[in-house]
């Protein structure tokens, strides 16, 4: 009379089986062996890896923020992940976001300050096929306009009231180019680092090759005058404020950019460092769109990361014209001189901290960006 | 008469020979080509229609093209392909099946949480009809709240330490990790709630009473005859639970910010869908992989459990109860 005893044992036994084998395979185990003299941080991207934050991940291959003393963990962003809100709720020190996005979050109460403007003008642009005959603003009159919505669309809609045109349809794109690959929308925003690419990784069914630069007609807000400030890294100014974290996030800064200027003069291993934090990224697109990240960032004539007051000037012009923001951000919303420190540091070094002599690269895509 | 007999035998006969599981691997392999076909003549048909439905002008609902239903071949090739160009890139499918481990790790976790706190509560409300009462209407609310409206809260609260980190390190996970396994057995617990307070319940009054009459402790009838008697109920929970676990896990990792898992995979490649439309697929069809392989494996431990002759002395409920209670009288 013990099998029924012994078969509740068995399932017992399977049970813990189960959470041990499972245990077992797992290979995420946390690393608790952080160096004890390093400072721990964490950064907060705004999406997954890929190469729009080469320059942090290299930063930490190259062990640019141990040189610094600080242990540096890079969240990766997904979906509902607001970096802004990580860094007001203080789950994270740094974080990555543009600069209209986190103007919004700081009238709700973030209280975040931009310490270093890495990103020196958009990336932004609304693209639409060469046949269409779209070249200015003025062309989308009764055409069919996509945007992503969700804050993306301010340069959008400011340069729509700047050329005061009357467009057909504003439209809710997917984050992906099928509705203008299907021609469904005469012009698609795409960012010049990901989905504009993305069309030229894509085969023209008439042609049976890839799409080309010809077949496209770009309009970029940099041009028009509408662009926003982008990536940005932003802190806490409570937690900025706090003894000893100054020098924190100076040498934060120091160490990003010193990452984003490895990834300027070593193309193509900042590339692969990339590809082995995100090992299901295509190869050519990665590359593709760290060469369009470098031109976001150089040249930066006052030196990376230090802002220029004219763009922050237009930025907050469009954000409080679209309405995105009430009113105008308080002073003290960016400051420079962390920045400015650690530009000045990096020059001692030697290093070109301005990339006045940067040229592109001329990068080759391939179908599926692979 | 006799020739129906023979028949009969014959059936039989071959029955014997050719073991039960062959037939099902073969209807399995049917089943596939048979979809892939559908799905392949859909494109054929959507092709020479130019993406309407034959003889109508009524466009197809879904394009026909490559970018929206890639090649049933593409999808396979894909998963035998290297993940991109880059030096040392695995295979697709090394990729996926590694991610899936991961994924599995938490899913398993979180199902083993599930279960326990899905059995402990079938277990209370078995024992008290007004807690069943005042606490059902929320188990059964809990479940009609979407998870994704759920998941990042969860993962807010193990970003801010919500969780014990001994619990968390003796699954062997981190905070993240373990924010996806509490995901996934938030989806797991429910039908293990039910169907163990149905299974714990199915005992026949006569057969509760009888041990009540030969003086059994209320513990006693839980392990003796509850028990035993509601493992049917209970592996047919497990079995939608481990389903469940995997979508939970998959769900979970979604707003986790991991870098690793399947749901982490499904999100690249939607990300960059229009460059690698069957990379989604080969995702999406070894995602489906990891859950029947979990179901497998809890039906491996019915068996084990539940050997042969089992099941019919359950339902002999006589039986159950003659011999719990020669097992209470040694």
């Amino acid at each position: 009379m013990k099998t029924r005893k012994r078969r509740v044992a068995a399932l017992l036994t399977l049970t813990v089986a189960f959470a041990l084998v499972a245990a077992a395979c797992g290979d995420d185990s946390a690393d608790t062996t952080s160096a004890a003299e390093l400072t721990p941080i964490k950064l907060q991207l705004q999406w997954v890896t890929q190469a729009q934050f080469a320059g942090y991940f290299a930063a930490v291959d190259q062990g640019f923020y141990a040189d610094e003393g600080l242990d540096v963990t890079i969240l990766q962003g997904a979906v509902d992940i607001v970096p802004q809100q990580v860094v007001a709720s203080g789950q994270a020190e740094f974080g990555l976001a543009w600069v209209p996005k986190a103007l919004v979050s700081n009238e709700e109460g973030a209280g975040l300050v931009d310490i270093g403007q890495v990103f020196q003008r958009s990336g932004t642009l609304e693209v639409s096929w060469a046949d269409s005959g779209i070249t200015s603003p003025s062309d989308w009159e009764g055409k069919k306009v996509g945007t992503w919505g969700f804050g993306n669309e301010f340069e959008l809609t400011a340069a729509i009231e700047l050329f005061d045109v009357t467009v057909g349809e504003i439209i809710q794109q997917p984050f992906d180019m099928s509705l203008l690959l299907n021609r469904e929308i005469d012009a698609a925003e795409a960012m010049t680092y990901n989905e504009y690419a993305q069309v030229l990784e894509a085969t023209n069914p008439v042609t049976g090759q890839l799409y080309t630069a010809d077949d496209l007609s770009v309009i970029d807000f940099n041009d028009i005058g509408t662009a926003m400030l982008q990536d940005a890294v932003w802190v806490n100014a409570e937690w900025l404020a706090q003894p000893g974290n100054e020098d924190i996030a100076t040498k934060f800064l120091r160490a990003s950019f010193k990452g984003w200027i490895f990834c300027r003069d070593n193309f193509d291993e900042c590339v692969q460092i990339v590809l082995d934090n995100g090992p299901t990224l295509g190869a050519s697109h990665q590359a593709w769109q760290l060469n369009e990240i470098n031109k976001l960032i150089w040249p930066s004539p006052s030196g990376i990361g230090v802002m220029d007051p004219l763009l922050w000037a237009q930025t907050v012009t469009v954000a409080t014209g679209q309405g995105v923001i009430q009113a105008a951000p308080p002073e003290g919303s960016y400051r420079s001189d962390l920045a400015q420190e650690a530009v000045a540091s990096l020059q001692a070094e030697g290093l070109d901290t301005t990339g006045s002599g940067f040229a592109p690269r001329e990068v080759t895509l391939n179908p599926g960006g692979e | 008469m006799a020739p129906m007999t023979q028949a009969v035998a014959a059936v039989g006969l071959r029955r014997r020979r050719i073991p039960d599981w062959v037939w099902k691997t073969i209807a399995f392999c049917a089943i596939f080509v048979g979809l892939a076909l559908a799905w392949e003549s859909y494109k054929a048909i959507g092709r020479a229609t130019g993406g309407t439905i034959p003889f109508t002008d009524i466009g197809l609902p879904v394009r026909p093209d490559n970018s929206s239903m890639p090649h049933v071949v593409d999808i396979f090739g894909a998963l035998f392909r290297p993940v991109s160009r880059a030096r040392d890139a695995d295979l697709l499918v090394v990729l996926l099946v590694k991610n899936a481990v991961v994924t599995w790790h938490r899913a398993a976790v979180g199902f083993l949480m599930g279960s326990l706190a899905g059995f402990g509560l079938g277990a209370l409300f078995a024992r008290s009809r007004l807690l069943e009462r005042g606490l059902m209407p929320f188990v059964v609310a809990s479940q009609t709240i979407p998870l994704i409206a759920i998941a990042p809260m969860i993962v807010i609260w193990g970003g801010s330490g919500a969780w014990p980190s001994w619990l968390v390190h003796a699954f062997f996970l981190d905070e993240a990790g373990f924010s996806v396994a509490v995901i996934s057995a938030y989806l797991t617990f429910f039908p293990v709630t039910i169907n163990s307070l149905r299974g714990l319940r199915s005992p026949d009054p006569t057969a509760v009473e009888l041990m009540r009459s030969y003086a059994a402790s209320e513990s006693q009838i839980l392990w003796k005859l509850r028990l035993p008697a509601s493992l049917p109920y209970l592996f047919t929970a497990l079995k939608i639970s481990a389903t469940a676990s995997v979508i939970g896990a998959i769900i979970g990792e979604l707003p986790a910010g991991l870098g690793d898992g399947l749901g982490r995979s499904l999100l690249t490649f939607s990300y960059y869908y229009i460059s690698g439309p069957p990379k989604l697929y080969a995702a999406i069809i070894i995602s489906a992989l990891l859950g029947i392989t979990f179901v497998a494996l809890v039906a491996l431990a019915e068996r084990i459990v539940m050997r042969r002759g089992y099941r019919r002395r359950m339902d002999d409920v006589p039986l159950v109860v003659q011999e719990a209670v020669e097992e209470l009288a040694v």
